[in-house]
């Protein structure tokens, strides 16, 4: 049995009110209040401007979150591995796709049918960073982060390969917002080293629960953390905010939770 | 990497309902492909259909998962008695203990097409049966696994394109090797929708007649639908299992260079293939077939060639999508599947409906199957995204050394 066990070097956050980690961090510890304010997506850093112009608010999400994570870690993008985990794609794509396929001219452009693959940010991310490692990209609905963290935690203990993990969700425009209720975007992303080293944030070791997912008491993090797959990342962030030895316990799938312990640097 | 045992698989695509079906039809090279007759698309293609998915509904009590994408994979799991040896696996290692990953690119998204065809007039709301999580979302497919079976261990789907079912073999082996399960039910599922229909016809890459990989006159893809599973174990280096199928090399790697045009000199696929040989601690001459990713386009068999080229001195190989179609998220485990198919009966399967190989590529491209002693295989799958993943199965002894 090997422990999946990994030393976070780099943390990216993006979401509504949430810009960046810092910032992220000082709200989790009540430093600072959170806006109430709908989250600001960067353009894409690293792209050609005309893939730029082509890439969604998903792109956007998840190449912001990475990309903060990797400034702080100091390490090259393109050196590497990366699991990106979303339970869906870009919804507004998504919606704009099925009204023409419902339509009398059922005509999709190359570009929306291309931006409709799950890992469109894993290939704007490889773009943007010339990174030729292996990249993973999963789905598990709402424990999706926690699939992410699993995998990365995996490839990282098993194969001693230092692993991006970038976790990211946006929002569903009517109507299928009333089916997959997500009304903002969140992106969170982690850089996961092997071995401690001078730029280790702190220590995390995973492993299979039944207990319950761990819940904010304050109820603005609370609605937060349940309203985006990836913020169901933000018990883990907490710890780690507050700098203290902790376990918390992640929403997985049906009837399994991912537990973490979180030592901090 | 540790050899894993493929200890079960199983596949149904257009080229056959399980094993001995999809056996014969390689034996013959007999493809699958027909005139597109799916619904709602007018376009003049043809198409890899299963037959039989619309009447084969999922069990009364998993309902909410009911959907084609759904009904393909379970259809799929009753073929060869693989959900019979899942259940075995169950009982031996523990509910807990056994990992779902499954490879889709589109998983349901045609419940979701359909949905919106039926929305109120009025309101533009979607009909109330329309379930998009046990359906269009691409965990449904792994989730739906997960229930059928009632396990209570890791899952995931993976969903980077046409390398999804291949990439599970790597989310598997990591999981194995780890020690959180004891083994896993690895697989691919997609199924025809009108998504991937119009989809890649906007990029005019379907072939107006059925594909012809590496052909002097391939002229695009035909899109399939096709279910393939495999259990994986860790090798218990038990001597009677020196006959069994093995993953031996797993390489994964990305392109960087274009979200649906691959690395014209194939860079990323090299990459891929020569990690999934040293994985396997093995050289380029132990592999004895390749089974190419080889879509038909013109751009995807030219670049994969370059890419095989510069690795092999000269290698038969073929692309089974003439029999199958590209089954986009699936192609990777049924390919994988047919792999293990090549070494078990030691032959090498024509490439059907190719003709005349291009003589520009400078493949050892196989027109008629035949016997060979295989110790090892290897299979490719690339996709959108710049997404490579290269398997390497084989036999005990695999190496020449």
């Amino acid at each position: 049995m090997t422990p999946l066990r990994a030393f976070i070097e780099g943390i990216g956050v993006i979401g509504p009110g949430l810009a960046g980690w810092p910032h992220a961090a000082d709200v989790l510890t009540q430093r600072a209040v959170r806006d109430a304010a709908q989250t600001v997506l960067p353009a894409p850093a690293g792209l050609p401007p005309a893939e730029r112009r082509r890439t969604g608010p998903v792109v956007r999400a998840a190449l912001a979150a990475a990309h903060e994570a990797v400034a702080q870690s100091g390490r090259d993008a393109a050196t590497l591995a990366a699991v990106f985990a979303a339970s869906g794609g870009d919804g507004g794509n998504f919606h704009a796709i099925c009204e023409t396929l419902a339509s009398a001219e059922p005509q999709l452009s190359p570009t929306r049918f291309h931006n409709s693959v799950h890992n469109a940010p894993a290939g704007y991310w490889s773009i943007a960073t010339r990174a030729m490692a292996a990249s993973n990209v999963l789905c598990a609905y709402d424990g999706s982060f926690a699939a992410g963290l699993l995998e990365s935690l995996a490839q990282v203990s098993v194969d001693g390969a230092a692993t991006l993990l970038v976790a990211y969700d946006t929002d569903y425009p009517e109507p299928l917002r009333q089916v997959r209720p997500i009304v903002d975007a969140f992106g969170v992303a982690l850089v996961l080293a092997p071995h401690e080293s001078d730029r280790t944030l702190g220590r995390i070791e995973a492993h299979l629960s039944d207990e319950d997912a761990s819940a904010f008491a304050d109820a603005d993090l609370e609605a937060l953390r349940l309203s985006n797959p990836a913020a169901r990342a933000l018990p883990l962030l907490d710890a780690l905010a507050h700098r203290r030895a902790a376990n918390v316990v992640l929403d997985y799938l049906d009837g399994t939770q991912l537990a973490v312990s979180v030592e901090p640097s | 990497m540790n050899p894993l045992l493929l200890t079960h698989f199983t596949a149904t695509s257009c080229a056959g309902r399980g094993l001995d079906a999809t056996l014969a039809a390689l034996s013959d090279a007999r493809s699958g492909l027909a005139p597109c007759d799916f619904e709602g698309a007018a376009l003049a293609t043809y198409t890899g259909r299963v037959a039989g998915i619309e009447d084969a509904p999922v069990p009364a009590d998993l309902a909410a998962f009911d959907c084609r994408n759904n009904r393909l994979a379970q259809l799929a799991m009753t073929q060869d008695g693989f959900d019979d040896r899942v259940r075995e696996a169950i009982a031996r290692y523990g509910l807990e203990r056994v990992g779902v990953f499954m490879g889709t690119s589109t998983a349901g998204i045609l419940e979701t097409e359909l949905a919106y065809r039926r929305r109120d007039t009025r309101t533009g709301a979607l009909p109330a049966d329309f379930n998009y999580a046990n359906t269009h979302n691409p965990y449904s497919l792994a989730a739906f696994v997960r229930a059928y079976f009632g396990l209570r261990g890791p899952a995931a789907s993976v969903s980077s394109a046409c390398s999804s079912g291949a990439k599970v073999f790597g989310s598997a082996r990591r999981m194995l090797e780890s020690g959180v399960i004891d083994v896993a039910i690895v697989g691919g599922v997609d199924t025809l929708c009108l998504t991937t229909l119009y989809g890649f016809n906007s990029l005019e890459l379907l072939a107006p007649g059925p594909c012809k990989p590496f052909d002097v006159k391939r002229d695009g893809i035909s899109i399939g639908e096709a279910a393939a599973f495999a259990l994986l174990e860790r090798d218990l280096a038990d001597p009677a299992d020196d006959d069994a199928i093995r993953l031996l090399g797993i390489g994964e790697s990305s392109d960087a260079y274009h979200m649906s045009s691959p690395h014209p000199e194939g860079l990323g696929a090299r990459i891929a293939m020569e990690q999934a040989l040293a994985s396997a601690g093995l050289d380029a001459s132990d592999i004895g077939y390749v089974n190419l990713h080889g879509t038909a386009t013109p751009s995807n068999d030219a670049a994969e060639s370059r890419a095989l080229t510069s690795l092999f001195a000269r290698v038969p190989c073929s692309s089974t999508k003439g029999a199958t179609g590209h089954t986009l998220g699936a192609a990777g485990a049924l390919e994988a599947v047919i792999a293990a198919l090549t070494l078990q009966h030691q032959m090498i399967p024509a490439g059907a409906n190719t003709t005349e190989p291009d003589p520009a590529l400078g493949l050892d491209y196989v027109l008629t199957t035949r016997a060979a002693p295989l110790r090892a295989v290897l299979s490719n799958s690339f996709g959108f995204g710049g997404t490579n993943c290269s398997l390497v199965f084989g036999r005990k002894g695999a190496a020449s050394a």
